[in-house]
């Protein structure tokens, strides 16, 4: 127990390596600074995403243009989507990564302190460069998150300047991988052996890795629509013998591991969260390493199940079909697995756990319009409809968005050492998962009925359901803004935290450190057992 | 008194209420299909639903059996069982089979739905931005050929005018087939991708620049089906809708006479020359059909968008530049190759009208010849 400091000494740390006002953010090193810029930013980012999804949610209220033109809407579509996907997902479980993993490891920091400050760093540029775009001729890039060519050939220099933010980005999470590898295999706790390592180090572990393999495809795949919009290659360009198909390929092989980017992290703190409130050891924690394990690998083999539509010959949609479906598998292990975790425990409900149930019930059900949509027949009828936003939505907001909320609330008492609010924070979960729900279930509906994705207009029978979309998504919007109040009250006034504030958290941040935990996590190693 | 207007109000709030629910269109599956594709994948889904309803309602009754009964609160003891093999084992291996069983339909219904062998009728559909042409490559009707846009009024998008029923959903020239004949659509694209889509048809395909792909349906039923293109392709991607009529084999034979009829009555003669007047006026037409969406009416364009025509340097230079981009479009920009669409008639016709609106004086019509000279 000698790595047990006590505030005070830990206080007295705070001061004395580093500078003070805005230089301290701007220069620590230090992972726990880090890790609460990537949330903070990533918070700010969730907002801008969210005010654009506003404008489109309200233009889609009624049939017919109301309050934007079209070219404005494709705008909103597009940067909605890339800040959503990279500016606030991503950098909320870095911002997690960076927090936990030294503690939970038994580590005093990561393991590249000054490249993990410069891979933070690089993504206020990034946002901006974003931001920015839509104040340039022509507008933002309006060509779909995806940024299919020839369309992105044709956008103004918004799109050059996404183009250089995805490269900004790409940069950063590639940093950020390598810390987190390094970090994970050196410097553990004598007697942490892999297998010991708390589930949320073996997701990041993972993803770590995904994200080393596609970030580099993605960035290959965008300079080429660079260089063929300014240098006259034609890599896209079937008039030069090139063809936009190939770039829906290796979008593709970037864009479906990137999916499990954010979701692996996600179930990491849902593996952590359950036990927890449960009492209970996860049940199967082997099988759960290589569930999320085999998760990955089948992520890099089934990219063309984003494609059905393009006209691949059949056998190509059988295989991709086929593989797509093997996923399923598991995927099941882990709900299987979460579930088992729950039973005869003994439950409580304190807001993680909320969110963690809401994930666990809406996340399969994105998983389940998953399934439909990998059978090649029904995804040529609801692709690139609203049933495909619905199912998305289930599972980048009910799965990756709840579990970064169950992760804040579950780890907000051990970063401030304040308990937060526990009666706002159900109110949080409630409002959330409600609205979420009117916001998005009704879009199956559309989907199916036939309303195309993308479109700032639609027909009569469409608007029932999206008046109720636009509804819910303007209560999940303004829900969202009780977050930051509860955080904000909690540092301010909360209650103070004990060192284990949660009885069945047993991991080593929790057995081992104050909250707040002194600056250096582990100045000396504990010893895993 | 007062009690009866409030209960009049009431009343009239209350039935309008049950009327907006009775007319509203809360529909919750897919479109009633028109062909056994459409409806095998309608079946298809309405299978899969089936089964994933039942195992999530399997999945979740046994965890909220557990959050209501295994509570804390209810002085619930924790009992600390974990890994099982067997238990693992079991939970792969089902849900492997249940797949396995879902795949066999799901493939059968795929391969039927790329059969585009043996067709009836072939016709080739092209995306432009934003409308579609159709040419009738083989078969009854072999040769005819037209572009199709939207047929909605700007004042009903603009909420100046009440909406129709098919709101966005209608076109000047709708496909027209016969049924129970299998049709052959071949997709391709003219400057971005853009998606046919038909959803009673059961059909979706890509229409890719600089590649053609195939789809097919064979309609069972008479009638007018709607859908839309599906492929973010740019600014008006919501408003480039696809109608399909589908017609009895004699009603069919007779429009493809009439369309015969038409198309020789529309042919111009490429070498007349065309005096200023005669060419503008023609040329208002073809500039309302194809520029006005990007250019506008008033030729202003869109600031920082699209560039105004009204008093540009290009409009009112020489005129073998301007021919040039008009023919072969402008790379990098949305400003397309009418050289493929549009005839020298009409192109000379265009510019014509273009040099010669608002501002734009330069007194001169440019005829089909100079046009014709200038394609590759």
């Amino acid at each position: 127990m000698d790595a047990v400091r006590t505030h005070g000494h830990a206080h007295h740390d705070d001061h004395a390596h580093h500078p003070g006002g805005i230089m301290r953010w701007v220069m620590t090193t230090n992972h726990k600074d880090i890790g609460t810029m990537y949330l903070w930013f990533s918070f700010a980012m969730l907002l801008v995403g969210g005010t654009m999804a506003f404008v489109i949610r309200a233009e889609l209220f009624q049939p017919g243009l109301q309050i934007v033109t079209p070219e404005f809407f494709n705008q909103m579509t597009t940067l909605h989507g890339l800040i959503m996907v990279f500016g606030a997902i991503m950098p909320a479980f870095v911002g997690f990564a960076n927090w936990q993993i030294p503690m939970m490891i038994g580590a005093p920091d990561m393991a590249f302190p000054r490249m993990n400050n410069w891979s933070f760093w690089l993504l206020p540029p990034a946002a901006l460069l974003l931001i920015i775009s839509l104040f340039v001729p022509g507008g933002g890039p309006a060509a779909g998150w995806t940024m299919y060519v020839p369309l992105a050939t044709q956008m103004g220099p918004g799109m050059d300047f996404s183009i250089f933010a995805v490269h900004l980005l790409g940069m950063s999470s590639i940093m950020g991988s390598i810390n987190i590898i390094t970090t994970i295999l050196n410097l553990r706790a004598p007697g942490m052996t892999l297998m010991k390592m708390p589930m949320f180090c073996w997701t990041w572990l993972i993803t770590a890795y995904l994200l080393i393999a596609v970030m580099p495809v993605l960035a290959g795949a965008v300079t080429m629509i660079l260089t063929d919009r300014h240098f006259g290659t034609a890599f896209f360009n079937a008039a030069g013998g090139g063809d936009p198909v190939l770039y829906q390929h290796i979008f593709w092989f970037f864009g479906h591991p990137e999916v499990y980017i954010i979701a692996i992290p996600a179930f990491g703190v849902i593996s952590q969260v359950i036990p927890a409130f449960s009492r209970k050891p996860l049940f199967g924690y082997t099988s759960m390493v290589y569930a999320t394990a085999s998760i990955a690998i089948l992520s890099f083999i089934v990219w063309a199940h984003h494609m059905y539509t393009v006209g691949m010959p059949v056998t190509g949609q059988l295989y991709f079909m086929y593989a797509t479906m093997l996923i399923a598998v598991p995927t099941g292990v882990k709900v299987f697995n979460w579930v088992a975790t729950m039973w005869k425990g003994s439950l409580t409900f304190e807001t993680p756990m909320l969110f963690a149930i809401g994930f666990l019930f809406l996340f399969t059900l994105g998983g389940f319009s998953g399934l439909v949509l990998s059978l090649a027949a029904v995804d040529v009828q609801v692709h690139d409809t609203y049933y495909v936003v619905a199912h998305f939505h289930y599972v980048m907001v009910a799965g990756a968005l709840f579990s970064a909320f169950a992760g804040v609330y579950f780890w907000l008492p051990k970063w401030t050492g304040r308990m937060y609010d526990e009666t706002l924070g159900k109110w949080h979960f409630w409002l959330t998962i409600i609205f979420f729900n009117v916001t998005f279930f009704v879009q199956h509906f559309l989907g199916l009925a036939g309303m195309p994705r993308r479109v700032p207009d639609y027909a009569l029978q469409f608007t029932e359901f999206n008046v109720i979309s636009s509804i819910g998504a303007f209560g999940f919007g303004v829900s969202q803004l009780l977050l930051p109040y509860i955080v904000i009250k909690a540092i301010r006034s909360g209650e103070k935290a004990p060192q284990r504030p949660w009885e069945g958290a047993e991991t080593l941040e929790w057995t081992h450190l104050p909250s707040p935990p002194p600056y250096h996590s582990f100045q000396t190693p504990p010893v895993v057992k | 008194m007062r009690h009866t207007l409030l209960a009049t109000w009431a009343g009239s709030v209350l039935l309008a209420g049950f009327s907006g629910l009775a007319s509203a269109a809360y529909e919750l599956n897919m479109q009633a299909p028109a062909s056994k594709v459409a409806q095998d994948v309608y079946d298809l889904h309405v299978l899969m639903m089936w089964i994933i309803v039942v195992i999530f309602v399997g999945v979740f009754a046994v965890m909220f059996y557990s959050v209501f009964a295994h509570r804390k609160s209810k002085g619930h003891q924790a009992v600390q069982f974990h890994e099982n093999a067997t238990v693992e084992l079991v939970w792969t291996i089902i849900p492997l089979i249940i797949l396995i069983l879902m795949a066999w339909p799901a493939t059968k219904v795929l391969l039927s739905l790329r059969d585009t062998s043996n067709p009836d009728l072939t016709i080739k559909v092209t995306g432009y931005q934003w409308k579609w042409g159709y040419d009738y490559l083989r078969g009854e009707g072999e040769g005819i050929r037209f572009v199709s846009a939207l047929a909605t009024p700007r004042d009903q998008i603009q909420g100046t005018a009440p909406k129709g029923e098919n709101y966005l959903l209608e076109v000047d020239n709708p496909v027209v087939v016969p049924v129970d004949k299998k049709i052959r659509i071949l997709t391709t694209g003219n400057d971005v991708i853009h998606s046919w889509w038909v959803p009673a048809l059961g059909i979706k395909q890509d229409a890719i620049p600089g590649f053609v792909r195939d789809t097919w349906f064979k309609a069972d039923r008479l009638g007018t089906f709607r859908g839309q293109c599906t492929e973010l392709c740019g600014k008006d991607h919501g408003f480039m809708p696809v109608v399909v009529e589908v017609v009895s084999a004699d009603k069919y034979s007779a429009w493809v006479g009439e369309q015969k009829k038409k198309m020789a009555a529309q042919a111009d003669d490429p070498n007349k020359t065309w005096t200023l007047e005669e060419s503008k006026a023609r040329g208002a037409k073809v500039y309302a059909a194809n520029c006005v969406a990007c250019h506008q009416a008033n030729g202003q364009g869109v600031k920082g968008a699209f560039p105004a025509l009204d008093g540009s340097k290009v409009m009112n230079g020489p005129k073998d530049g301007l021919i040039n981009v008009v023919l072969n479009g402008k790379p990098g920009t949305a400003m397309a190759a009418f050289g493929k669409q549009l005839s020298d008639t009409e192109l000379a016709a265009v510019i014509t009208h273009a040099r010669n609106s608002w501002g734009n004086k330069t007194g001169e019509a440019i005829q089909p010849a100079e046009v014709r000279s200038q394609r590759k």
